[in-house]
């Protein structure tokens, strides 16, 4: 992605070179989860400790604070409904990992499980957007066992299934969750 | 109390250390370098995820605010984990396909059936 461009606003025409609205907010929201990171990490509540992570996270937030939420096309309180509507998808998206490790320990320890093995290359194209929307598809599939994302053509996805039954597990669901969680506009096409 | 906690910690970490067996297993068996991947590059995510509750719901086990934060720092490496495991892999794999190695298929008939699979 181009810095300060969105993928969106590049779509939908040439003469949106232009940055969005400041958003001051993004770099207090940046300030405060670098801090909560200080807090955690250091595991001091002293007044000199507090203070010296207030200073620190300061700077990292003056400093570079543009190299986190890049694509600030949202406004923070769309940015918050987006992160709300998360966690549901990675309970869905744990429940699946689970099913695919147990279909994964079948393969590989049970004496019949080779003659299930018959591996494939899958393409499909996405619906999907934007570039983060696309990142956390391509990682979904690979984090589930028994898919993974070999390369992104275009809007094509390569997909390198082990057998038959992984491949079919690559019914469009879990696009149609990212797109939920990321991108509501777009009407996944469902299976 | 802590004995309830010290079983259900060493479950997880039980079923853990056998989704792990079953990874390396599945290195041994599995027939060439993408379906190894499949089972080196993430046989590992739900096995890391369990042996690290395991070892946070263990810490916690006498509850302080120094334990929880250690658990803390335990389960952000499972989400390090879960965002680094993919990509490694990823990237090994988009090499493999991109210098030309031939993906092992099953026989004439399977071949037929991945031609006409479901779009999405």
């Amino acid at each position: 992605m181009k810095h300060g461009i969105s993928s969106h606003q590049g779509l939908l025409g040439d003469a949106v070179q232009k940055q969005w609205p400041p958003r001051p907010m993004y770099r207090f929201l940046i300030f405060i989860l670098i801090l909560a990171n200080w807090l955690i990490f250091s595991g001091l509540f002293g007044a000199f400790h507090i203070g010296l992570g207030i200073l620190c996270a300061g700077i990292v937030t003056f400093v570079s604070s543009d190299l986190m939420f890049e694509d600030r096309s949202k406004s923070i309180a769309e940015r918050m409904q987006e992160i709300s509507r998360l966690p549901s998808y990675l309970v869905w998206l744990l429940w699946q990992i689970v099913l695919a490790n147990v279909y994964l320990l079948k393969l590989a320890l049970s004496p019949g499980g080779l003659e299930e093995v018959s591996p494939r290359i899958v393409r499909f194209n996405t619906k999907l957007k934007s570039d983060f929307a696309r990142f956390v598809l391509a990682q979904s599939i690979t984090l589930t066992p028994g898919t993974v994302t070999v390369k992104i053509v275009g809007d094509e996805f390569y997909v390198h299934a082990i057998s038959k039954a992984a491949a079919d597990g690559l019914d469009g669901a879990m696009e149609g969750w990212i797109a939920h969680v990321y991108e509501p506009e777009v009407k996944a096409k469902p299976a | 109390m802590s004995l309830m906690i010290n079983i259900v910690s060493g479950a997880l970490i039980l079923v853990g250390l056998t989704f792990f067996l079953a990874a390396a297993v599945g290195i041994v068996r599995f027939p060439d370098f993408y379906t190894r991947m499949h089972a080196a590059g993430k046989g590992d995510t739900l096995s890391t995820i369990l042996i690290l509750l395991g070892v946070a719901l263990y810490t916690v086990g006498d509850f302080s605010i120094e334990t929880l934060l250690v658990a803390i720092k335990i389960m952000a490496i499972a989400v390090f984990i879960m965002v680094t495991s993919p990509t490694s892999t990823h990237a090994l794999m988009q090499a493999g396909y991109d210098d030309g190695i031939k993906p092992f298929e099953k026989e004439k008939e399977d071949k037929k059936d991945s031609e006409d699979q479901p779009e999405v």
